[in-house]
């Protein structure tokens, strides 16, 4: 059961890797919003799940009610996320700044 | 009428306040009076404060049957995001990053007509990664930002048609 949650747990924090290193080579403002807003989701899915699993190893009332809330934080971030992703897309929007394309795209 | 909406404002508020307190008392997981009042006060706070918040839409009869077949479309959603999720991550550890992406911003037209059917769809669109919706217009016109062209291809596509299954449209 351990190496199981340990497997998981690793899943998880390699799409925050991932994540982190998007941010930082992606080409542009809308570009880095890719894996700054959407690799976390899949992220802190896999890292709670592992957790949630964790605290389920002994199995009580009080364990069950923790990892209810774990599940929570989880669809309240995959509701609030896309939110705030298009918060911001739309601030650059507002603000008239030119996506980065690619030359040939260029006009 | 207006006796209508006022019984529709107090069914809609005692309504928040019965599920509010009853997340309270799941999560507090403390049953003495103390915690019970503490939670049952601060509930019809929430309540008088965002009543009308919960139960905006007028009442359908079959938003039993919205949710249901909401649940149904749920684990499909996770598969799309999960997959999507993967060719990100390639991406972002990709060597040849520049090379390999095309961002592009493209228009298409939804067939999706009420707000919460749009709501979704847009939501799920910017939830599935290397798609974010940057606008929807009044007569349901998208505006994507598609990391690259197999991200783009997908849309609308399958999703509108599920999401258009689970609204009824």
């Amino acid at each position: 059961m351990n190496e199981l949650i340990t497997i998981i747990w690793l899943g998880g924090l390699l799409f925050f890797t991932g994540g982190s290193i998007g941010i930082l080579r992606f080409p542009d403002f809308y570009a880095r919003l890719h894996p700054a807003g959407k690799l976390d989701t899949a992220g802190q899915f896999l890292a709670l799940s592992a957790v949630a699993l964790y605290v389920l190893q002994d199995l009580s009332l009080h364990t069950f009610l923790t990892a209810a809330k774990l599940i929570l934080i989880v669809i309240f971030v995959y509701i609030t996320g896309p939110t705030a992703t298009h918060a911001i897309v739309d601030a650059g929007v507002r603000a008239v700044i030119e996506p980065w394309v690619q030359p040939e795209r260029r006009t | 009428m207006c006796s209508m909406t006022t019984n529709w404002k107090l069914t809609s508020f005692r309504l928040t306040v019965l599920i509010v307190f009853g997340l309270w008392v799941l999560f507090s997981g403390r049953f003495d009076p103390f915690h019970l009042t503490a939670g049952f006060i601060c509930s019809i706070i929430v309540g008088l404060m965002s009543g009308d918040l919960m139960f905006t839409a007028s009442p359908t009869r079959d938003i039993l049957l919205l949710w249901m077949r909401l649940a149904g479309f749920l684990p499909w959603l996770f598969y799309q995001v999960f997959r999507a999720n993967v060719h990100v991550l390639y991406l972002a550890f990709h060597p040849r990053l520049a090379q390999r992406i095309d961002p592009h911003i493209i228009e298409f037209d939804s067939r999706l007509t009420s707000d919460y059917a749009r709501t979704t769809f847009a939501n799920c669109i910017t939830l599935t990664p290397g798609t974010i919706t940057v606008s929807v217009s009044a007569v349901g016109r998208f505006r994507v930002h598609c990391i690259d062209a197999q991200s783009a291809a997908a849309l609308p596509g399958d999703m509108e048609a599920r999401i258009a299954k689970v609204f009824g449209e």
